[in-house]
């Protein structure tokens, strides 16, 4: 077992999701599975072999000019659960400094 | 006698819609409202449409351009202002995206009529379609069985004569395989080459929009319509796209590799022999066979599994519940409002891939598992690149089984993970694929091939594919006999 | 124990561009709530990230500025962690390869020339703002605006070797000069613009090792930053010598109570899950961009400053004043021409700053009212003693509060300046005769005597006579008569 119950809380806590006690072991085991499959990787030869980057960087950058995308308050805050007066609402938040 | 309008080509609707013989509104209604529409209940493709909505699209759209009057069904992870996106998701449950997607605003340029959204894998994580919030998409070709996925629903949709072409999107073959399992064409372009602005991201290094069509030339069509450079996407390639309108020239002098380690063993016999006869239809057409070795497709599930997995963790961060979409009703402080409304919101496969995703990218674990994954996938890359060094394409599997039953892999992750062992190898590297209908089994399950091409390779893989549907077998509807016998308006 | 204070800064220094970092949004400040938003600043489903090429022109400027190594394939990665104004719950940044490393700021600080150490400088997006519920009045509520989210920020990073409160102000003042002379922010701390975090720690003098350090946030002024790192030296060396040990945390400094209180402890520290963001392509920088950045260039304020010192023979002290702008400095150089500049140094410094901080101006204002050739018509004037002193000092409050040339404004207060010895050598005579006793003074060699006498001259005269002329024909006219 690659991934235990305190291991499954630790990402879950990181993810902001909720894992039942019940459930722990269960997704414990299925992630697990996954990294011993995973694990094959280790048989490949990645001498000389750097990790991947993506896009490549050949299209022309974007000017400082403003664009017509932009939303009004109304449109921006439309599908919002809970909002005033443009602005976005949520329960207070506790841990109050941004890092 | 022509054929009904429902199971026309795109080429020929749009050609009569231009001429003035048909109207838009007519062409939708062919699909919609003709005898494909009763299979809808029972196929369950579609999660959102509107009749109102529909009929006022298709009265609006101009009656020009490459798909004029063309009704098209796109998958339900891009954005459009006139359906709901929600990713098939209940964390996305109402939620109307206030702009479309670019690949919708160029469909709709070119005259095409967005009919509704398609069902999907939540979050377009699956391989069945079955983890659909709205419950699955059932394979036309025999309802017990799964439509393949993610875009099962818009496979599905064309294999039945709803609509002529869809959108899906691919991230590790989820538009190659479902079209394999539904008997319909399906492609994923080169990456970068349709944009990805307004597709909600699941593995954005992976992510690209794919194409459904029953007949190769429509493909090419759409491919035309939609590629090209789009500044709201920095990954998009600002290079011109392939020139696919040669998509009839033939493959005479073109050479195919012909990798025959992968289907060594574990692949279907139907397969197989969908492969036989692909190849010597292609031979039969001037192409030449190129037998070689080739690296086996486990290694690229096992390392599109950390990066899909730990981009998508990352890219469904933004599902909290404060903008958008579900807000858990038992949220006291912002913390239990993240915890609460994105595990009521997430199914299950969703949740476990951000975890792992969470896991490879976390203190620690980085270097062995996200890092180590993004090293194979470079090896990934030198294999892919060295196989076009001495062919043209690569003709291999879309999926190592025909579709399987309902249920059957739900349960265990690894195996329905490892259906997209033919397919994900694409996305690591970048590269266009195709799927290719390949005649029906005896039992009435289609049969499909892939083929693989170099970056920007579309136009070679079209050809092909047009050569097999020339020279070998081809698709047809499912269940076409007695769907026609059923619907009123023939008897 | 002796201990000593190590200090690194890591400053957010806001970009004066038009549009965000990754959108095409105006920024703008202080409109109406989610006003200046769009689907990729706001984190919608779907949208992407689009790099401002002109927040990187910027940032090439200062690391030209700074002597910093440039990257040239430079990468962004995102910063995960969840928090209400961060729309995606994560950052666009860059972490293993920024666009900058090393470089060095010159400072001055308590009249000394030192180089402080830099470690990187990079790229990255800003957050929108929480109003929290103390701010909101609804205390079950906290409201989010995304204005703010998404315009660019250069984060700048020290080694850690300041080694004071003076140290960081003198640092931040050099920095806030440098980025306003590039042209590339108004670095207002008041207004967010420049904003600073302290690492702070102490160890043994002489010793090398760092001793363990606590992050100090909410430094929102250079005063702020002072008072902040003082109090937390304070602190630390409290504890140190009462044989506690020093925990790694997170403190928050309370400015108007000169307090801190301690956010979050290492326990608590996150996981940030950095990953190279699959959105962005590489950031190439060119030659030719560098060329063309280096090109635009202004004469850096340090080397203005080392110049003023070297061609005006001004004292390092009034060459850092008169260099604080451009503005200023260029106002001075305008000035300067012809006169004896550290004749026009001192009368800037003196009287035209104060008169601006009277008036709660700023230099522009003054710079607006007073055009250099108008001030320089003045100056030459008190040079060439044309205008005594205590009246030229009120004349200064005309200038800025009145048009007109020096001669209307003569006229226009009555004012006839006994500038010349045929006007003053009367007025002297009778000083001495009225006036015995300090005179046989003076002449003993009781030198202060001549201020008396030439306070004398001038309240005869009504304060218009030119004190140095008056003390001139003191001399002589005391040099006849003995
Ligand atoms: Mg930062
Ligand atoms: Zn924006």
């Amino acid at each position: 077992m690659r991934i235990d119950r305190d291991e499954v809380r630790r990402i879950a806590e990181l993810a902001r999701l909720e894992i039942a006690d019940d459930d722990a072991a269960a997704v414990a085991g299925q992630l697990s599975g996954v990294l011993d499959f995973v694990a094959t990787l280790q048989q490949l030869d990645l001498d000389g072999c750097e990790p991947s980057t993506f896009a490549p960087a050949d299209a022309p950058p974007r000017e400082d000019v403003p664009g017509v995308r932009g939303l009004d308050p109304f449109a921006a805050t439309a599908a919002a659960p809970e909002s005033d007066e443009g602005y976005f609402v949520v329960p207070p938040v506790v841990e109050n400094v941004n890092p | 006698m022509s054929r009904p309008l429902w199971k026309e080509s795109a080429a020929a609707i749009s050609a009569r819609v231009r001429a003035g013989e048909i109207t838009a509104v007519e062409a939708m209604d062919a699909g919609w409202d003709g005898p494909a529409s009763l299979w809808e209940h029972d196929v369950h493709a579609v999660v959102h449409t509107d009749r109102e909505a529909r009929h006022a699209a298709a009265e609006a759209a101009p009656a020009r351009g490459l798909l004029a009057g063309v009704p098209v069904l796109v998958k339900d992870n891009l954005c459009t202002v006139d359906y709901p996106t929600t990713c098939c998701s209940r964390i996305l449950a109402g939620y109307h995206a206030p702009y479309d997607a670019t690949v919708v605003r160029r469909l709709r340029e070119a005259g095409a009529v967005i009919v509704g959204k398609g069902n999907m894998d939540e979050f377009a994580m699956g391989s069945s379609t079955e983890f659909s919030c709205y419950g699955p998409t059932r394979n036309p070709w025999d309802l017990s069985r799964v439509p393949g996925g993610s875009s099962g629903g818009p496979a599905a949709a064309v294999a039945y004569g709803l609509v002529p072409v869809a959108l899906g999107s691919d991230t590790g073959g989820s538009v190659r395989q479902p079209a394999a399992f539904c008997g319909v064409y399906g492609l994923k372009p080169t990456y970068g080459r349709l944009s990805r602005y307004g597709l909600v991201a699941f593995g954005s290094s992976l992510d690209q929009v794919g194409i459904f069509a029953r007949h190769a030339g429509d493909v090419a069509t759409t491919f035309a319509a939609l590629a090209g450079w789009d500044e709201y996407d920095a990954t998009s390639r600002p290079a011109p796209a392939p020139d696919v309108s040669n998509w009839d020239a033939g493959v005479t002098g073109l050479r195919f590799g012909w990798p025959a380690n992968l289907w060594a063993n574990g692949v279907d016999g139907a397969i197989v022999d969908a492969l036989e006869r692909s190849a010597n239809a292609l031979e039969r057409a001037g192409g030449t066979r190129v037998p070689m070795e080739f690296l086996p497709g486990e290694y690229a599930v096992a390392a599109y599994y950390l990066v899909a997995t730990a981009e998508a963790s990352s890219n469904l961060a933004r599902f909290d519940g404060v903008r958008y979409g579900l807000r858990s009703s038992d949220a006291t402080d912002v913390r239990s409002l993240y915890v609460r409304s994105r595990s009521e919101g997430f199914g299950p496969e969703v949740r476990r891939r951000i975890l792992l995703g969470t896991y490879a990218l976390s203190s620690g674990y980085y270097d062995a598992y996200y890092l180590q994954a993004q090293r194979a996938r470079t090896r990934i890359r030198r294999e892919y690149a060295r196989a076009f060094e001495s062919c043209d394409f690569l003709l291999l599997p879309a999926a190592p089984t025909l579709p399987f039953r309902v249920g059957e892999k739900v349960d265990d992750p690894l195996a329905m993970y490892l259906s997209d062992v033919f397919t994900i190898g694409a996305n690591l590297a970048g590269t266009p694929g195709l799927s290719v209908p390949v005649g029906v089994t005896p039992e009435g399950l289609p049969t499909a091939v892939q083929l693989l091409g170099p970056q920007d390779g579309e136009g070679a893989l079209l050809r092909a594919a047009r050569a097999i549907e020339v020279n070998g077998d081809v698709a047809r509807l499912p269940r076409e006999h007695e769907v026609e016998a059923s619907w009123p308006g023939k008897r | 124990m002796a201990w000593e204070a190590v200090i690194g800064l890591e400053c957010h220094i806001q970009l004066r561009t038009r549009t965000k970092m990754f959108c095409e949004c105006e920024v703008v400040f202080g409109d109406e709530a989610n006003s200046h938003v769009c689907p990729t600043c706001l984190g919608l489903p779907g949208a992407l990230p689009r790099l401002n090429a002109g927040a990187i022109r910027m940032a090439l400027r200062l690391g030209l500025a700074l002597g910093c190594d440039i990257r040239h394939e430079s990468q962004f990665a995102r910063k995960n962690y969840f928090y209400p104004d961060m729309p995606k719950n994560y950052q666009i940044t860059q972490y293993d390869r920024p666009l900058f490393e090393h470089g060095t700021l010159p400072v001055v600080v308590e009249g000394e020339a030192r180089e402080f150490a830099l470690t990187r400088i990079h790229c990255e997006e800003d957050a929108g703002k929480s109003f929290h519920p103390e701010r909101t009045g609804d205390r079950s509520r906290s409201r989010v605006e995304f204005n703010r989210a998404g315009t660019p920020l250069l984060e700048l990073v020290t080694e850690p070797v300041l080694r004071s409160p003076a140290d960081c102000a003198a640092f931040l003042v050099t920095l806030r000069r440098l980025v306003r002379a590039l042209g590339i922010s108004d670095a207002d701390m008041e207004k967010g613009q420049l904003r600073c975090d302290a690492n702070v720690s102490l160890r043994p003098e002489g010793a090398s090792l760092l001793g363990v350090k606590t992050e100090l946030k909410n430094l929102n002024s250079i005063k702020g930053v002072e008072r902040g790192v003082a109090a937390e030296i304070e602190r630390q060396r409290r504890a140190l010598d009462s044989g506690e040990r020093i925990v790694q945390a997170t403190l928050l400094y309370d400015a108007d109570h000169d307090k801190l209180a301690i956010m979050r402890t290492k326990e608590q520290a996150h996981d940030y899950r950095y990953f190279p963001d699959p959105d962005l392509p590489l950031l190439v920088v060119s030659e030719a961009e560098l060329e063309q950045a280096r090109a635009s260039l202004p004469e850096l304020p340090w080397r203005r400053v080392q110049r003023f010192v070297a061609q005006y023979g001004l004292p390092p002290y009034d060459a850092a004043v008169l260099g604080d702008s451009r503005e200023l400095a260029d106002y001075y150089e305008e000035c300067a021409a012809g006169l004896d500049p550290k004749f026009v140094a001192n009368w800037l410094m003196t009287e035209a700053l104060r008169a601006v901080n009277e008036r709660a101006w700023d230099v522009a204002r003054w710079t607006a009212q007073v055009p250099a050739a108008r001030m320089a018509d003045f100056l030459g004037r008190v040079a060439r003693k044309e205008l005594p002193g205590p009246l030229a000092k009120q004349f200064i409050g005309w200038l800025a509060d009145e048009a007109g040339g020096v001669d209307e404004l003569l006229a226009r207060h009555g004012v006839s300046v006994k500038g010349t010895a045929e006007d003053l050598r009367p007025i002297v005579k009778a000083v001495l005769d009225e006036n015995p006793g300090p005179v046989a003074q003076y002449l003993a060699g009781k030198t202060v005597t001549m201020g008396f006498l030439v306070g004398q001259v001038m309240k005869k005269s009504g304060g218009q006579a030119v004190p140095t002329l008056a003390q001139q024909l003191l001399i002589e006219e005391m040099a006849a008569r003995s």
